[in-house]
């Protein structure tokens, strides 16, 4: 059984774990045990743990445009001058480390997207070692985290290319702001609320990358997606709820990302892609080609 | 899209599409030819793989995948010279395959036994991929599942024949699709099975008069 709205989510979610609802789902998906469903699970929860290890800040991406920003902000976050304070300075760091990461050709996990890769580990990884979590609760949060980007990719899409970057970054901050909401002690309705709050935040969205790379502005919206899913979670945790119900956010999505301009979907041909500099960088990298 | 098309795959950067399912394209060639690492390699690009796959490694990715490397191995950046190491010549031309999907390679493999291979797959995005034509003729299939690739003479009984080697083994048909180029011709059988077959079936499936080649892939091997 494909878990196919966020209604339903919360409606299975209303009188079971959540986690249980999707790790069955799973188990019936793909024709496998729940051991091996969590075994999966957990393995995937230590290629992202390793994936963060495996950072560093000397490397540059093909272009140049990127590497090293992680670096910066990790050291910022533990000057005592952030604005955010250094918890939050954490989560930017490690946002735009697993973004660099990907840029650079080193190992990530795609959560949803390859380009989005730093939301889930950057509001997951310092939130477990903050409230001392086992690994057992992170890997029944990347459950509820996948089942909202299954949801959203079936409803709408996951992919830049057919729903600019709310489809991208969008569906990643949900999955996050998800995460945290379940872990934090959330119901399923938050849950799905939290989802749908920061959804709605990126709604429209375009997808605008510099010369066609996943570098420009990419990395950056990592960050941007990890405040944005903190920030929701914590909306859902006080009881604050999507005036609109989560799966019509969804649906609203999908319209967007249809009505979106060809050249804002992944083609390199608008937004900050199509500024002056945007379009020297696209070609030096047709003269290096 | 399943819970892990969601959440993965583990993979080399930048892009799932033009990286990681480029490596899963190079990955297929290598284990369709089915005799180790090619000799030689001439890898056409096309639509979106030729104007950004030089920024994405796509060309790295092609050839790590050709060397036998997975999404998530470090040293796909620097296959290029794994390949030189490992003896594969390759090259890349960039032309745009018409009709094809965006996301398009063309290769053409030569074997050490002087097998050859040549095979156009197409990167789905999330870094799915669907090999669309196989030495000549139009296919489809994604290696998702254990495939049983079968090349024969368009001759009847064929199908039985195959049917009949795989239920002896117990193995169970998911998906079952048939190419050929004209009647009595070149064939190609896609069969998507449940489990793994034992290479002494494989041995008897080329046995069979009018089989040319058999291959296996088994399911894509993850993380
Ligand atoms: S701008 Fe486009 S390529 Fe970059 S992260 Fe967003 S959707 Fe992906």
């Amino acid at each position: 059984m494909a878990i196919e709205s966020l209604a339903a989510l919360m409606d299975a979610g209303a009188r079971e774990d959540l986690f249980e609802v999707i790790v069955r789902s799973d188990c019936v998906d793909r024709g496998v045990t729940r051991e091996a469903s969590i075994a999966r699970m957990t393995a995937l929860y230590d290629a992202i743990r390793r994936a963060r290890s495996g950072y560093d800040p000397a490397l540059r991406s093909r272009s140049g445009m990127v590497g090293g920003d992680g670096a910066k902000m990790r050291a910022h976050a533990q000057s005592g001058r952030t604005i955010c304070g250094p918890y939050i300075g954490g989560v930017l760091a490690q946002a735009l480390e697993m973004g660099e990461s990907n840029a650079c050709m080193k190992c990530i996990v795609a959560a949803p997207t390859a380009g989005s890769c730093g939301v889930l580990p950057a509001v997951l990884l310092p939130y477990q070692e903050r409230e001392n979590l086992p690994d057992a609760a992170m890997v029944r949060a990347l459950y509820v985290a996948g089942a909202i980007g299954q949801v959203i990719a079936q409803k709408a899409s996951i992919a830049g290319a057919a729903g600019g970057c709310q489809a991208e970054s969008g569906t990643a901050s949900a999955m996050g702001a998800a995460a945290l909401c379940y872990l934090a002690g959330g119901s399923a309705q938050a849950v799905c609320h939290a989802a749908a709050l920061a959804l709605k935040s990126l709604l429209g969205l375009v997808c605008d990358p510099v010369a066609g790379l996943v570098e420009v502005p990419c990395v950056k919206r990592n960050a941007a997606g990890a405040m944005i899913a903190m920030s929701s979670a914590d909306l859902a945790l006080a009881g604050i709820r999507s005036a609109v119900p989560p799966d019509q956010v969804i649906d609203a999505m999908r319209e967007v990302g249809d009505k979106m301009d060809v050249s804002l979907r992944e083609t390199g041909m608008g937004g900050v892609a199509a500024t002056p500099f945007g379009q020297r960088v696209a070609e030096q990298m047709m003269e290096n080609a | 899209m399943n819970l892990f098309d969601i959440l993965g795959p583990v993979m080399v950067g930048p892009s799932s599409s033009h990286t990681a399912g480029a490596v899963r394209i190079g990955r297929m060639a290598h284990r369709l030819l089915d005799e180790g690492t090619p000799v030689r390699a001439d890898i056409v690009l096309s639509g979106s793989f030729a104007a950004t796959g030089c920024g994405h490694g796509t060309d790295r990715a092609l050839v790590a995948g050709l060397l036998g490397m997975q999404t998530d191995d470090e040293r796909i950046k620097d296959s290029f010279a794994e390949a030189a190491a490992c003896g594969m010549a390759y090259a890349f031309s960039r032309v745009n395959l018409a009709g094809e999907h965006p996301n398009t390679a063309k290769i053409d493999l030569v074997g050490a036994s002087g097998r050859t291979l040549s095979m156009t797959a197409s990167s789905l995005g999330g870094g799915r991929i669907a090999v669309v034509a196989l030495n000549g003729l139009r296919v489809r299939f994604s290696g998702d599942l254990p495939t049983l690739i079968v090349q024969n003479r368009d001759l009847p009984g064929h199908v039985r024949d195959v049917s009949d080697v795989l239920a002896r083994d117990g193995v169970n048909i998911a998906t079952l699709h048939l190419y050929r180029d004209h009647p009595g011709g070149d064939a190609v059988m896609v069969i998507e099975i449940d489990k793994a077959i034992s290479a002494q079936r494989l041995d008897t499936l080329r046995a069979i008069r009018g089989i040319t080649a058999v291959t296996f892939v088994g399911a894509q091997e993850e993380e």
